[in-house]
Formats: structure tokens, C-alpha cells, sequence
């Protein structure tokens, strides 16, 4: 059942698209106190410096890779779905929910063998935010993963497409939050 | 993909899709689950009057115990000083998240906007009930809370680490989380409202009802939804971090391993100062459609009304750090905040101008609803005055963490939360049900609230800048603050307190009477209001309107002398 409301577009953009960006919104703000809160530290303890240079840049570059690649998919999903295309749409979404099963997978092994090596989410402050901002992004990789799957199911039977473009909206936000997320944790020395 | 909908073929599409959409409901799907806009506003505004009685309730225990030191309680018992701590942080806890959040935002706006601009529901009713769900669930977290091993958490409302960080200090382990999680899940509750809101708003207005036809009520929520949007990030980031040094021992604000606890101080207020605006803006909007109404005058300046608004909006994130004079910031950035403090008071007094100037030369009527938004012009206005004092750095140093900063606080948020709440019950209330209240008991209900107020809170002004501290449970260790003199106010300040909150049950009364009435005496539009939820039934059926309205004028055309009626509803052809 659907309101009138819901149809209505007196903003002269579509419901889903504008809701989603006010989403997006607010998750900038969560993260963004998160990251501001980490620089903030970083700038007044230099010595975390020394922390950084134990992580693994490979495979956080490996993992940045991956996500933009994914990102590229969700692109061609969009104009598949703009082109009434849905099972062309859903073949890509799958290949993004590929890319974030990967991207966690990845993540998986880093942390273990971390975690292996002795440096735990109580190791210090470093590690805290390392764990705590990298695991609040996985969760919102996994989230996206998992809705992702839910509209490529209904693009297939060619329902709902414009949500494929919703979906893709939330995606890059993903990706970019980890554009960030990677220099800051991995590479700045 | 962008379509942009002509109006006209708005309106044709609208009446086409009418009729099919809103069938009869089962009992389940229209009380207990339901998608309605109206239907979740109640549920929203009796929980948080039911959470209003628990807060009432706490202040009751603690109050007696400030007047009478030591008393077994009636009705509660002894109020031990860890009872005393975990009574005052959940007064303040749910009066503020579970009281005036789900009433002044969610219930009004869950009501109102819809019916304002004139569409037939949320434009996503289903995150609507599940916002609504999530917050039951976190007011369930919460009253639990209460009643685990070590208790309710005691650490006051702010929740400064390390106090609440570390289980040994404040002795409620399972309560300080428990605590914690309820508050994050409610803010999770109110993003998804405030989505909900922003975009109704945004898309959902009736055809032909432009930026400026807006009515300001809705407007003040859309802009606090807007508010709480942008700064509760940081505070859910901070509640994670805190949830994991509770429970699995990170060091985001212990010192020991290098964190730093003043570091919550700024998540925290970040997000309180606006959140100040957040619940206030309602208020204001509740006030100015009720001045309008009943003073049957335009609203004086409507767009500089919004434009003293954002300006309030975009200062409200750059004044935190004045609840920190004292917390160790450098002197040089209290300067800087208390320029800001300052600063923010101009938008706010502009407003009540505005009040003012709109109620110059009108024809008053002072019915309850009048008299309640009156009262929290007036009321507000000392909260707002007595916040210079503790917004300058030189004197918030002697007046911080006494009870000075306690009045002006509930001077502030009283007139919020309650006097605005009543304004806005009382106006809606023949819209929400379809039936007039009583008027007299209403006038009782109204004096018996006020003046006992101001006798609770004007003896607290006096002790606070006598010296008294905030936060503890017994002066009767403080010779200095422990003399009957002193002694004296806060028995009149607790007694004053019993009377009000006896004469809530005139309220009570009053709804129950009014709801029972047999005899629908409301009619669509009692008080000759010109916004387009009067042209709906009252009380609105599934759908609100019979036929969906177009929208042709400005929202306060009243006073007009051309016109039999004195005024020009919004759905009136030009």
C-alpha cells in the first residue's frame, strides 16, 4: 500500500533518491565526528605513528581496489536500470555484493593476523579507533552487501528499478568513507 | 529519471489514486502496527506521557528527600544517595529524550505535517512505524534499566566518562550500559523520523503550496529534524566508543591507556546544545500557529520568522563548549564561545518579537490554548535572560554546577517541554478527537501548572547564586548550605512541586470527560483556523481527506475585512 504522498514530488526529485541522501547526510555526521575525534588524537599523539606502521597498506590498497571496482558496478547497474535493463541491473548488483563480499573477507584475514600479532581493539587508543572506525565501516559494507542482494532480486523480475539507483547512491558513500578511512589509518605516518 | 509533477497533473493523479488506497484496517494493523501517520502521532504522544509520569514520579522521590532529608518516602521509600544519583540522571534522561523528544517532535509531527501540507500520509509510513517501534523498544531498554543488579545508572544525564565509563566507579555496570544503549537506540529512532519528516515535507505538499505557504510549525520541525540530523552523529560515534570501554575495555576516554575523557564532553554537547533548538523550535512553532489563531493576525515578518530561524540553527553548532567553561578548555576559546553564546540569544529574542508585534493591535482571545502559548513566550523569555549569566565565561565560573544553572535549565526547558506540549494539546486536541475540551477546567489546569512553577524554580534562582551545588543528596554535611533559611526554600520549592503535580489530574480529568463525551462538538475547524488540517474531519479518517486539498495562500490570512469570516483558509480559491 502506498500514500499518495509517496508519489508525490513537489521537490522535483524523486521520493527515494532525496530520502537517501538525507541518509547519507546523517551518516557523514556519525562518521565524520568518529574521523574528527581520531585527527584530533592523531595530531596530539604523534607517537601513533609507530602504531600505523603496523598495519598492512597491501592489503588495505587491495581492499580500496576492491570497493571501487564494486563502485564501478553499481555505476553500470544504474544506467542498465535507466535503460528498463533489469536483469542486466541485477547481474551487476551481484557483482557489487561480490566485491563487498570480498572487501570483508579481505578485512577478515588482516584483522586476524593482526590480532595474531598482538595488537587488539584494548592494545591502546590507536587500535581502539582502528578497529572501532574499520568495523562501524564493514558493518555499513555487510548492510549495503545484504540490501543490495533485496533489490537486485526485485530488479531481476524488472520491479522497483529506480531503487537500484538508491542503493548505488548509498554504496559510493561506502566506498568514499573508506577513501578516507585508508589514508588515515593506514598511510599517514 | 527525474519527473517533475505539474501540479494539475498532481492533482489528477491524486484524485484517481484516491479512494483504493485506504480500506478498512483489523484491530492489529490500526491500533497496535498501525502505518497511519495519526495513529503512530498517539502512539508516540501517550508513551511519552506515560514516560512523563515515570519522570514525574522520580522527581516526587528526590524532591522530598531535598525537603525532608532522610524521610521514608510514601509511595517510594528511602532515597539512599545511589538512588538519589540514578533518580536525577533518569529524570533528566527521559524528560528530555523520552518526554519532550516523542511529544513536541514525533507526536506533533507525526500529526501535523501530513494534515498541513495536505497529503494523505509519511511518504515512507512503514520506516514511520518502525522509527516508532525502535523507540518503544529503547524506552522498554531503558525502564529496565532501572531494575538491575546495582541499579539504574547514576552518573547524571551528561554521562561524563570516567564515571561512567568504568563499572568500579559508578557501581551500576549493566545500568550505565543499559542506560547507554536505550539513548542510542532512540536516536536511531529519531533519524529515521527525521528522514521521514524532511521528506514529506520536501515532496509531499499539496499542489500549489510553495516554500513560503508553508505553515511555521512545520517548518520548525522540518529545521529540527534537520538539526538533530547534523549533530547527533558525532554522540552515536561517542556512544559506540563509550559502550566499548564499558564493555570490552577500549580506551577511547580513558586516560590511562591515552584516551581522553573531555573528548565525550564535546561529542556530547555538540549534539545537546542544538539539541536545545531541536526540542525548542516545536515549541515555537506550536506558539506562533496558536498566536495567529487566536490573535486573528497575520504572523508578523513569517520569512524573517524563518530567516532568524536558520540563522538560530547555524549558530546552535558553534556554542558547545560553554557547558565546559570549567572543564579545563583554554581561556582563549571560552572567549570565542561566550561571543557565540551571546550571539545566538539575538535570533531568539528577535522571535519573541515577532511575538509580540503579532499579537499588537489583535483581537485576543484567551482561550486555554492561547493562554498556554502566552505563557511559554513569557516563561521562556526568563530562561533565555538568565542564560546570559552562564553563557559569559567570568560568570558561568561561580554559577557552573549550582543550582542557578538548574533553573535557568528547567526555566528553558519546562516551558518547552510541558507549557508547549499543553499549547499544542490543547489547540489539536478537537482535531485529534473530534471533540471540544472543557475550557474552565482547562483555565485551572493552566494557573495550577504556572504558578506553582514559578514558585518550584525562582527559590532555586536564590539558592544557586547563594552557592548551592548541584547533585547532592543531603545538604545537611554543608553547615553553610544546611541553614534553615535555606532549608525553608527548598521545602516551599518541593511543595510548590506537590501542587502542581496534583493539578496535573485536572489534565487528566479533563481528557478523560472530553474523550467520553457522546456529542462530536468539534466540527472540522472550532477555531476558525486558516491551515489546511481544519479543512480535514475531525477527527480524520484513514487518508485525512475526503478529497486531497489544493493550496492557493499564504497560511495566516486572518483579520481580513473584505471577507464575512475574517479570515482565508489555505485551500480557498484566489
Amino acid at each position: 500500500m502506498r500514500p499518495i504522498a509517496n508519489t508525490r514530488s513537489a521537490a522535483g526529485i524523486p521520493t527515494g533518491r532525496l530520502a537517501i541522501w538525507w541518509v547519507v547526510g546523517s551518516e557523514i555526521v556519525i562518521f565524520g565526528g568518529l574521523l574528527a575525534s581520531y585527527v584530533l588524537h592523531r595530531l596530539g599523539n604523534p607517537e601513533w605513528a609507530g602504531y600505523a606502521a603496523h598495519t598492512n597498506v597491501w592489503l588495505g590498497g587491495t581492499n580500496t581496489f576492491v570497493l571501487l571496482t564494486s563502485s564501478l558496478s553499481a555505476v553500470l547497474a544504474h544506467k542498465a536500470a535507466e535503460e528498463g535493463d533489469g536483469k542486466k541491473a541485477a547481474k551487476l548488483l551481484y557483482f557489487t555484493c561480490l566485491g563487498a563480499a570480498a572487501f570483508v573477507c579481505i578485512k577478515g584475514y588482516e584483522w586476524t593476523t593482526e590480532i595474531k600479532a598482538g595488537f587488539t581493539i584494548t592494545s591502546n587508543t590507536f587500535w581502539s579507533f582502528y578497529y572501532t572506525a574499520a568495523g562501524l565501516h564493514a558493518l555499513h559494507v555487510i548492510a549495503g552487501g545484504i540490501i543490495m542482494l533485496i533489490v537486485a532480486e526485485s530488479a531481476k523480475r524488472n520491479e522497483e528499478l529506480h531503487r537500484v539507483e538508491v542503493i548505488g547512491i548509498y554504496w559510493h558513500f561506502v566506498d568514499i568513507v573508506w577513501i578516507f578511512l585508508f589514508p588515515l589509518l593506514y598511510i599517514a605516518k | 529519471m527525474t519527473e517533475i509533477v505539474q501540479p494539475d497533473a498532481a492533482q489528477a493523479h491524486d484524485a484517481h489514486a484516491h479512494h483504493a488506497d485506504h480500506g478498512e484496517q483489523s484491530f492489529w494493523s490500526k491500533y497496535v502496527f498501525p502505518t497511519d501517520h495519526k495513529m503512530i502521532a498517539m502512539q508516540y504522544m501517550f508513551t511519552g506521557m506515560a514516560m512523563a509520569l515515570i519522570g514525574g514520579f522520580m522527581v516526587y522521590a528526590f524532591r522530598m528527600q531535598l525537603a525532608f532529608p532522610g524521610i521514608e518516602v510514601p509511595m517510594y521509600g528511602m532515597v539512599t544517595a545511589a538512588k538519589y544519583n540514578a533518580l536525577v540522571t533518569n529524570h533528566g534522561t527521559i524528560m528530555i529524550f523520552w518526554v519532550a523528544m516523542p511529544v513536541l517532535i514525533a507526536a506533533f509531527g507525526n500529526f501535523l505535517i501530513p494534515l498541513m501540507i495536505g497529503c494523505d500520509d509519511m511518504v515512507f509510513p512503514r520506516v514511520n512505524r518502525l522509527s516508532y517501534q525502535i523507540f518503544l523498544l529503547s524506552a522498554v531498554v531503558l525502564v529496565a534499566s532501572f531494575f538491575v543488579e546495582g541499579g539504574g545508572f547514576g552518573g547524571g544525564w551528561t554521562a561524563y566518562p570516567p564515571l561512567s565509563a568504568k563499572a568500579e566507579y559508578s557501581l551500576t555496570g549493566l545500568g550505565s550500559s543499559l542506560w547507554l544503549v536505550a539513548v542510542a537506540l532512540e536516536f536511531v529512532a529519531f533519524l529515521l523520523g527525521g528522514i521521514n519528516f524532511v521528506t514529506t515535507a520536501m515532496n509531499a505538499r499539496a499542489p500549489g503550496m510553495k516554500m513560503f505557504d508553508i505553515p511555521i510549525v512545520v517548518w520548525m520541525i522540518v529545521i529540527a529534524s534537520i538539526l538533530f540530523m547534523a549533530s547527533v552523529g558525532p554522540l552515536i560515534a561517542g556512544a559506540v566508543m563509550l559502550f566499548m570501554d564499558q564493555n570490552i575495555g577500549t580506551a577511547f576516554f580513558d586516560p590511562d591507556k591515552g584516551g581522553d575523557p573531555i573528548l565525550w564532553q564535546h561529542l556530547f554537547w555538540f549534539f545537546g546544545h542544538p539539541e536545545v533548538y531541536v526540542v525548542l523550535l516545536p515549541a515555537m512553532g506550536i506558539s506562533a500557529e496558536i498566536i495567529c489563531t487566536f490573535a486573528r493576525k497575520q504572523l508578523f515578518a513569517y520569512r524573517t520568522f524563518l530567516y532568524t530561524t536558520f540563522g538560530t540553527g547555524v549558530l546552535s553548532f558553534t556554542v558547545w563548549a560553554h557547558h565546559q567553561f570549567i572543564a579545563g578548555i583554554d581561556p582563549r576559546m571560552a572567549h570565542i564561545f561566550t561571543i557565540t553564546t551571546l550571539l545566538i540569544s539575538i535570533p531568539i529574542a528577535e522571535m519573541i518579537f515577532i511575538y509580540i508585534a503579532t499579537l499588537y493591535g489583535g483581537s485576543i482571545r484567551l482561550t486555554t490554548p492561547m493562554l498556554w502559548a502566552l505563557a511559554f513566550v513569557a516563561e521562556f523569555m526568563i530562561g533565555g535572560v538568565t542564560g546570559i549569566f552562564l553563557g559569559a565565561s567570568g560568570a558561568d565560573i561561580y554559577f557552573h554546577d549550582t543550582y542557578f544553572v538548574l533553573a535557568h535549565f528547567h526555566y528553558t526547558f519546562f516551558p518547552i517541554a510541558i507549557i508547549g506540549a499543553f499549547a499544542g494539546f490543547t489547540f489539536w486536541f478537537p482535531k485529534m478527537f473530534g471533540k471540544m475540551m472543557n475550557e474552565t477546567l482547562g483555565k485551572i489546569h493552566f494557573w495550577g501548572t504556572i504558578i506553582p512553577f514559578n514558585c518550584i524554580f525562582i527559590p532555586l534562582f536564590v539558592l544557586g547564586a547563594a552557592g548551592q551545588h548541584r547533585r547532592v543528596y543531603s545538604y545537611e554535611n554543608f553547615p553553610d548550605l544546611a541553614i534553615p533559611h535555606f532549608q525553608d526554600m527548598r521545602v516551599f520549592a518541593t511543595i510548590a512541586l506537590l501542587i502542581m503535580l496534583g493539578f496535573q489530574l485536572v489534565f487528566f480529568y479533563n481528557c478523560f470527560i472530553s474523550w467520553r463525551k457522546k456529542e462530536m462538538d468539534a466540527g472540522n475547524n472550532p477555531w476558525r483556523s486558516t491551515t489546511l488540517e481544519w479543512v480535514a474531519e475531525s477527527p480524520p479518517p484513514h487518508g485525512n481527506f475526503t478529497e486531497l486539498p489544493h493550496c492557493y495562500r499564504g497560511p495566516y490570512e486572518y483579520g481580513n475585512p473584505d471577507r464575512e469570516e475574517d479570515y482565508f483558509p489555505q485551500n480557498l480559491p484566489a
